[in-house]
């Protein structure tokens, strides 16, 4: 029951990364668009893409916290306790970068607008920063089980947090730059396609350099997490190197549609690569996923909930995407 | 030791004060996340069937509102799901499992809130009028939907079930019956009706400015009439279930009653304590009703009700806030309760509004007059159950973070918090007096 609930919860991971984070990626190119006017058509074609869907992608964060808690929770409350810093600072973020979109939105005047516009983009690159740290904390298996005996500093000040977020951070913005190229060319906008092109190219061949050190950090820094992603979840380490290598293929040839599907499979491949990467055991170097686990009669209802809940939900979201995805030409507002 | 004590205490009241603030300030947002779907789709829905326009414009202007606020709501609600670990983990830790299942039917709840809110701000111009009011149905569906699950949760702080400890292990989990504990059915009642209310009156309150200043156009006059006939309908039940709720606490959590009441020493055939402040252990300034509570617990004079001296010290809570915010509740809603007979009285004679500019002006204060009635309620009931975070089974000081630094987080949140209501309000403002002209 465990690794179901394990499953759920790891997809749910996956689509915060693949949706959510793509969304604080489209934040980061916000930050970067330049001035008030030369970056105005780009930061509106940043704003009508993700308008629609950033509350509902944003859940997908709430739905693992609960899952954690619920299913996991001597786990849950050991990251918590420890990482109470870079935890606290990714809240903040969130807190910042949700409320200053929407009054950017609902505001008219330009300075307004401007001083908005820097908190939404500036908290986009941090909350990812800081979410990421986390991850390298628990990979690196810098998370005791015991509550009050984590380092709350050290913790996440390490190589691998680092470089967690630094990947975070990369991987984020790589997603929004390509999944905006098709949006842009939907929207009739072809050239703001091909400025997110070309930062697609670029932040693909970044974020591939970074993980390819990355590994190197690893083996110094987390020797379990190095020996397994070299050991069991290898093949999916290829496959997101090859999945990589053919989306940049397909950007240089502006497969813009066909580009989205690989960049996410390759995400998803190294996400479930550091799942294997830690099985069989939760907090990195301890604390087995059969130990940490509710009891029986906690998951069987969790697994219902679970598994009700996706029927509810995966049609409503079809329906959402299917709704805003189909012409984009048309002024989405409020 | 005393060194370590000292700072786990000075982490005691900073994670408290970080828990209240932004629970406190959540919950407004989230009240109207309730309750605003109503009223604008209560306006949509007239528009759609008069076939008028200004109905439905008055529903578009109000759905700009509902955006900033959910907006914000959702992102305050984040920020408590990370407190829950970061303030409690003893609480989470031990718990988690025990309770944690409304929280994870609220996920999906929130998941079908957002995604139909998205459809629904953004869907305009592109549904067809029907198929637009149709999409806002999920949203109400979702939203008090959500406010019954974390109320679940809150309830089974407040009385737990589903669950024993035997030699100090949490063994036996059942979460639905944790879910389905005692307090659930009279604390989620009484909070969906508050959501409905609170939207209600502050929603109208805005419209009553405008009224007042001169602005009575028939839009104006539906902008008040709408949130304040719906705020006003529900206003009697919730007394009712209120009501219930002190009967409730009586019967299963008697020490938070006898704060609530000020009932320092047990009594047969007690008096109702109204008002009054507990200076050295005598009840001052209070104005005292002959037997009341007594009444009002069983319907008889002479009850046996425990007092505050029924546990030691150790296990009381603070009394004065207490009592204080347990009367200003009722205060208000009873004085809500007049409000909206006063319409309705004016309305069966000549279906219109009072006449008199004093009740619009009571209408703009009716509005934050029901959020301090909410936050009020909430006071009473967190504060009353101290010293437990779980009723009797977890202290509030055993389930707090001991990492250290509690304390800065807190000041960064009450500087985040200062600014996000600023921010929040003039936002609000600059989207200009709704359905103004007309
Ligand atoms: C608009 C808001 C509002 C109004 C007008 C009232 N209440 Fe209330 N009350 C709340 C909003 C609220 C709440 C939503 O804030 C609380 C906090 C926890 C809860 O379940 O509901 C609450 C709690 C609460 C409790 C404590 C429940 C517990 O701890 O389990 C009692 C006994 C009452 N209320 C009783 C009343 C009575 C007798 C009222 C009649 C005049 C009343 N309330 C009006
Ligand atoms: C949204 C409306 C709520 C308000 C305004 C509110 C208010 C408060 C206040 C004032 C405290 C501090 C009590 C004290 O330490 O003296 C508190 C504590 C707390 N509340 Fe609530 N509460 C609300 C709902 C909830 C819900 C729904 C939950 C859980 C599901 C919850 C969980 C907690 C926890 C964990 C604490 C800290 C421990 C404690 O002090 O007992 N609250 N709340
Ligand atoms: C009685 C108290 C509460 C009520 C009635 C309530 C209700 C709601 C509602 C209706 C929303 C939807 C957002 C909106 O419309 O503004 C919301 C958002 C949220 N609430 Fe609360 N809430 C309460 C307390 C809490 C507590 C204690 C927690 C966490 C432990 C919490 C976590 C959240 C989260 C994570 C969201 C964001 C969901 C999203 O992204 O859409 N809430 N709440």
């Amino acid at each position: 029951m465990a690794q179901v609930v394990l499953v759920f919860l790891w997809s749910g991971l996956t689509a915060y990364v693949l949706f959510g984070g793509a969304d604080f990626g489209a934040g980061f190119w916000d930050l970067l668009a330049g001035g008030a006017r030369t970056g105005a058509r780009q930061r509106a074609r940043i704003e009508h893409s993700i308008g629609p869907v950033w509350e509902a992608n944003h859940v997908w964060l709430i739905f693992a916290l609960v899952v954690m808690w619920t299913a996991f929770p001597t786990a849950f409350a050991a990251v918590m306790a420890t990482l109470a810093i870079p935890l606290t600072a990714a809240a903040f973020g969130i807190i910042l970068r949700g409320s200053a979109f929407v009054f950017r939105k609902s505001v008219s005047e330009i300075s307004l607008q401007q001083i908005f516009g820097a908190a939404f983009a500036l908290s986009s690159v941090l909350t990812p920063f800081f979410l990421g740290t986390v991850v390298g904390a628990v990979a690196s298996g810098r998370v005791p089980e015991r509550l009050g005996a984590g380092d709350v500093l050290h913790s996440w000040v390490n190589p691998s947090s680092l470089l967690g977020g630094v990947l975070a951070v990369g991987v984020c913005s790589y997603l929004a730059a390509v999944y905006l190229c098709a949006d842009s060319r939907r929207a009739g906008e072809d050239d703001l396609a091909e400025g997110f092109r070309r930062r697609a190219l670029l932040m693909g061949v970044l974020v591939g350099l970074v993980a390819l050190g990355g590994i190197a950090v690893l083996h110094g820094d987390a020797p379990r997490l190095f020996g397994r992603l070299t050991g069991p979840a290898l093949p999916l380490i290829f496959a997101s190197g090859a999945l990589g290598l053919a989306s940049l293929a397909l950007l240089a040839v502006r497969r813009y549609v066909a580009v989205r599907v690989t960049a996410a499979l390759a995400v998803v491949a190294v996400l479930w690569g550091w799942a294997v990467g830690q099985y069989p055991l939760l907090l990195g170097t301890h604390l087995s996923i059969d130990a940490a686990a509710a009891p029986e009669p906690v998951l069987r209802p969790l697994v219902a909930v679970l598994a009700g809940g996706t029927v509810l939900l995966l049609p409503s979201l079809a329906l959402l995407y299917g709704i805003f995805q189909s012409d984009s030409t048309e002024d989405a507002r409020v | 030791m005393s060194t370590l004590l000292a700072a786990g205490g000075s982490n005691l009241t900073a994670a408290r004060y970080q828990m209240a603030l932004s629970l406190g300030w959540h919950i407004v947002v989230a009240c109207l996340g309730v309750g605003f779907p109503i009223v604008i789709l209560v306006a949509e829905g007239l528009g759609l069937r008069r076939g008028d326009r200004v109905h439905r414009a008055l529903a578009r202007r109000w759905s700009k509102a509902a955006a900033v606020l959910f907006a914000v709501g959702a992102v305050s609600g984040t920020i408590l799901s990370f407190e829950m670990g970061i303030l409690w983990p003893g609480l989470m830790g031990r718990y988690g499992s025990v309770f944690g299942l409304p929280f994870a039917l609220e996920g999906f709840a929130f998941f079908i809130e957002a995604i139909f809110m998205g459809i629904y701000l953004y869907g305009w111009d592109r549904l067809t009028p029907f198929r637009h009011l149709l999409t806002g149905v999920p949203v109400i569906v979702a939203g008090v939907s959500s406010a019954f699950f974390v109320v679940c949760a809150n309830a089974w702080m407040n009385d737990p079930a589903g669950f024993r400890v035997v030699d100090g292990n949490v063994v036996d989990p059942d979460p639905i019956a944790a879910m389905f504990n005692p307090a659930t059915p009279v604390q989620a009642g009484h909070m969906i009706l508050a959501a409905i209310m609170v939207t209600g009156y502050l929603v109208a309150a805005v419209h009553a400015v405008g009224m007042l200043r001169g602005n009575r156009g028939p839009v104006q006059r539906s902008a008040f009439l709408i949130p304040f006939a719906l705020a006003a309908i529900f206003t009697p039940a919730q007394i009712v279930v209120g009501d219930a709720a002190a009967r409730y606490v009586a019967e299963r959590q008697p020490v938070k009653l006898a704060a609530m009441e000020a009932q320092l020493h047990t009594e047969v055939g007690p008096g109702e304590h109204v008002g009054g402040v507990v200076v050295d252990g005598q009840l001052r300034g209070a104005v005292v009703i002959p037997h009341g509570l007594s009444l009002l617990i069983s319907g008889r004079p002479d009850t046996r009700v425990d007092g505050l001296d029924s546990v030691p010290a150790d296990r009381r809570p603070p009394v004065n806030v207490v009592h204080l915010a347990f009367d200003l509740m009722v205060g208000i809603g009873t004085a809500l309760l007049v409000l909206g007979a006063w319409l309705g009285l004016s309305w069966g004679r000549r279906r219109d509004l009072p006449r008199s500019r004093w009740f619009l002006r009571a209408a703009v204060l009716a509005g934050p007059a029901a959020v301090a009635a909410l936050e009020a309620g909430w006071v009473t009931t967190e504060v009353g159950r101290q010293p437990w975070i779980v009723y009797e089974v977890l202290r509030t000081a055993d389930a707090v973070n001991t990492a250290p630094g509690l304390a800065v987080g807190l000041v960064v949140l009450i500087v985040v918090y200062a600014v996000l209501t600023f921010a929040t309000v003039s936002v609000l403002r600059r989207l200009g007096p709704i359905a103004g002209g007309t």
